[in-house]
């Protein structure tokens, strides 16, 4: 018999979201806080920004084609890697540091384990962590550096969050939090304005790639955390102690571009919030109790492998089975 | 009032308005009339006519094969010219009763009744004489339906006007046009349940038909129109019931569990006809439309009508059709051949210039764990893990993981932005699943 028209099983229409679609908004969502950390640290932030995403995305290539893959870059994810791996590096990185980043993230974490989906973790984060632990100097050196608008508003060399570990929130000496909430202070390329990184939220959020579920939970847990860690320490409600906490560091980038980060979070409703409360506690754990300033990388990545777990534990209740009949 | 509605769900472009403008037109066949013997679910109906008879309109040609059966009536005056093997929308070749159209159209003598003076055993044996079905595409033998363990515990009788499949509108159109018959259906069937009230559940896309609904019941203390939100599948039996009145069911209880009983429209007017005026299932309304029909439309189509001869009517077949579904594009068939006749749960002949299964194909990916599927299933399972499941093979832990609670509406293929094909997977294995219980 002739064969017509197409046949396939049913459903048949489907929606116009893609996976390389999802990746490209997500690219689109980074660019308000991309562009401001080049305006903010200058030429070099740019250098950094470009190596790092063309090498996550040769990387994934280099892999495709040695393994004998369908070639996997026209999704965007290695982009969407690379690009928040740039955004979490120091401007003055040395240009091998992110490239060897990018092959930890793209080969290691990502492709051995199974490829796009299959990462137990943040492969971007990930390679920040690796680079983190193995280069610690390189990695929070944050030198004076000249932005295309002058010189950086700073306390020499150090982050606002370091500072404000060691010292507490001075009033005078401390970067005021207005600084804080529009980024002209020091810090990695992206993290620095929550500003532009609010801007690529509301981007995510009216495309409906993400929801509130885990930006809120986070950075609410994380804002009841420090508020009873001020009560108990006598240190007393301090509005700008917890605002430099909230604006100073990478949390906002981690908690909209990060946390959301959609093969290593829990797919379930309950599991969601969980997941997120779980990264607000750990967060300011890292943060007031651990060794150094910075909590949100160590934190999420923590909380990836938690996962599966939470996953099991909130597994829903299937339409029906909830009432008295089984 | 709010508006009644369910958790998760998805709004698929509605195409709606490409025939719910044209009034119901009534189509009378040329060729052949071919009549499978199984329209509905449960063993098919036996075939009581031979080669060469002639029969009449009304008359029945099949005779109910067991409970769960029906007959089955010619629709057509006509000499019977075979029983042979048909190809039938689904896909798959059927026995089928063959009659060649005279043109007479006569009649058997068809007998009226007066609803007061029938018992709930005529009834019951009237809706199965006629031969009704579920119309909106199950087919499940109607008096099996409404003949509950006790009748008594039926509390809502529920009108599925919800029409939440893209593109069909026959069910709105019938709504508009002959909204007596279906409150007098609705009549009938409240007869059998003496606690029952009847609910005329419609989707917020039809304010037209709510407010001739309600204006027509306003007189019956015990019907009420429920106005429903405007989203896929909240005519799903499961959804809808939910909707209308809160309560839940599961894949292995009944809606008399949750004391409903929930018939389709045009279900509800074939009991009309077959109690009240005493004729059988013979017609029933088709949207032909899509992007690809010339002239999309609403006909009313005498069962055993080829499908060729609708295209024809309703302008033809553009030159680049890429698919043609028999009902709507979330739950409808793909067919490879028109050559195929309507039975009584033919909804639509629904033609599109575009397959967007193709062409989504080379948007496809690993599944990236975006939870879309999870957040719209309305069984609330995890589509995404089932599929994998049942694509692993795992039997056991897909019905651990609640994978026969899936109403294969086809919400998650439909969302799924790695164009992975979820129901389809999941839809096998529940397959499966059944056919190894059915082995033990």
């Amino acid at each position: 018999m002739e064969q017509k028209y197409n046949v396939s099983s049913n459903p048949h229409v489907r929606d116009a979201m893609t996976t390389s679609r999802i990746m490209q908004l997500v690219v689109i969502a980074l660019l308000p806080a991309t562009l401001f950390g080049i305006w903010n640290f200058g030429f070099r932030a740019l250098l950094v920004v470009a190596v790092t995403v063309l090498s996550s995305v040769m990387f994934e290539w280099i892999y495709d084609k040695l393994m004998h893959k369908p070639n996997t870059i026209t999704d965007f994810s290695a982009v969407v890697t690379g690009l928040l791996l740039a955004l979490n590096m120091p401007p003055q990185i040395p240009l091998w540091m992110p490239v060897l980043g990018s092959a930890f993230a793209i080969i290691v974490v990502k492709q051995l384990f199974g490829g796009l989906g299959q990462n137990f973790m943040n492969p971007a984060l990930a390679g920040r962590c690796f680079l983190m632990i193995s280069f610690a100097g390189k990695m929070t050196d944050f030198a004076v550096s000249d932005g295309f608008r002058g010189a950086v508003d700073t306390v020499t060399g150090a982050t606002p969050l370091a500072a404000l570990k060691v010292q507490g929130f001075i009033e005078g000496t401390s970067v005021p939090v207005k600084n804080l909430f529009f980024g002209n202070i020091q810090g990695t390329i992206g993290e620095t304005s929550a500003l532009a990184i609010l801007i690529g939220a509301v981007i995510l959020l009216a495309f409906k790639v993400i929801d509130l579920k885990i930006p809120l939970t986070y950075i609410g847990s994380f804002t009841v955390f420090v508020i009873i860690y001020m009560l108990c320490t006598g240190m007393g409600f301090n509005g700008n102690y917890l605002l430099s906490h909230l604006f100073g560091g990478g949390l906002m980038l981690g908690a909209w571009f990060m946390a959301t980060d959609y093969v290593t979070t829990p797919i379930t409703f309950k599991g969601q919030l969980v997941y997120g409360c779980c990264l607000g506690v750990v967060t300011a754990v890292f943060r007031l109790f651990g060794g150094s300033a910075e909590g949100v990388s160590y934190a999420i990545i923590f909380c990836n492998l938690l996962v599966p777990l939470i996953e099991k534990a909130t597994y829903p209740v299937a339409f029906g089975k909830g009432g008295k009949k089984s | 009032m709010g508006k009644l509605t369910f958790k998760g769900g998805v709004h698929p472009y509605e195409g709606k308005e490409l025939s719910k403008n044209r009034q119901i037109e009534k189509y009378l066949p040329k060729g052949e009339m071919v009549y499978p013997l199984s329209q509905h679910i449960g063993a098919p109906s036996a075939a009581c006519v031979n080669k060469g008879d002639r029969v009449l309109v009304g008359q029945k040609i099949a005779e109910a094969n067991g409970f769960v059966s029906v007959p089955l009536h010619a629709s057509v005056s006509g000499v019977v010219k075979g029983i042979e093997k048909r190809l039938t929308a689904t896909g798959g070749m059927a026995d089928s009763i063959i009659i060649e159209n005279d043109q007479q159209y006569e009649e058997v003598e068809f007998h009226g009744a007066d609803l007061s003076a029938l018992s709930r055993e005529d009834i019951i044996s009237r809706i199965r004489e006629g031969g009704v079905v579920g119309m909106g595409g199950a087919g499940f033998p109607t008096h099996v339906k409404l003949s509950p363990k006790e009748p008594d515990k039926i509390e809502y009788v529920l009108v599925n006007g919800a029409e939440c499949e893209p593109y069909l509108t026959s069910d709105y159109r019938r709504m508009l046009e002959e909204p007596e018959k279906v409150v007098a259906g609705l009549e009938v069937i409240l007869k059998l349940f003496d606690h029952a009230k009847g609910y005329i559940c419609i989707e917020d896309n039809k304010p037209d038909c709510i407010e001739k609904m309600k204006k027509l019941i306003k007189d019956h203390p015990r019907m009420e129109v429920k106005e429903l939100m405007t989203k896929y599948p909240q005519g799903g039996e499961r959804t809808l019931i939910y909707a209308a009145t809160g309560r839940e069911i599961n894949s292995s209880m009944l809606p008399a569990d949750a004391g409903c009983v929930v018939d389709n429209i045009d279900t509800v007017v074939a009991v009309y006809k077959a109690v009240i005026l005493g004729r059988p299932v013979m017609s029933r309304i088709v949207t032909v439309t899509g992007d690809a029909i010339a002239e999309p439309r609403n006909f009313t189509v005498l069962t055993g009508t080829n499908m060729e001869e609708l295209i024809d009517a309703a302008g033809g077949l553009k030159n680049n059709t890429a698919k043609v579904i028999s009902g709507g594009p979330m739950m409808g068939f793909a067919m490879y051949d028109l050559h195929v006749p309507c039975v009584k749960t033919t909804s639509a002949f629904l033609c599109l210039e575009h397959d967007a299964v193709s062409e989504s194909k080379k948007h496809a990916t690993a599944c990236i764990n975006c939870g879309r599927c999870v957040s719209i299933c309305p069984g609330r399972v995890l589509p995404a893990r089932l599929a994998t499941l049942a694509e692993r093979g795992d039997m056991a832990g897909f019905e651990k993981m609640n994978g026969m609670e899936c109403c294969e509406c086809g919400c998650c293929s439909y969302i799924c932005p790695a164009k992975r094909p979820l129901t389809q997977s999941i839809k096998s294995m529940r397959k499966m699943v059944l056919a190894s219980r059915k082995k033990k």
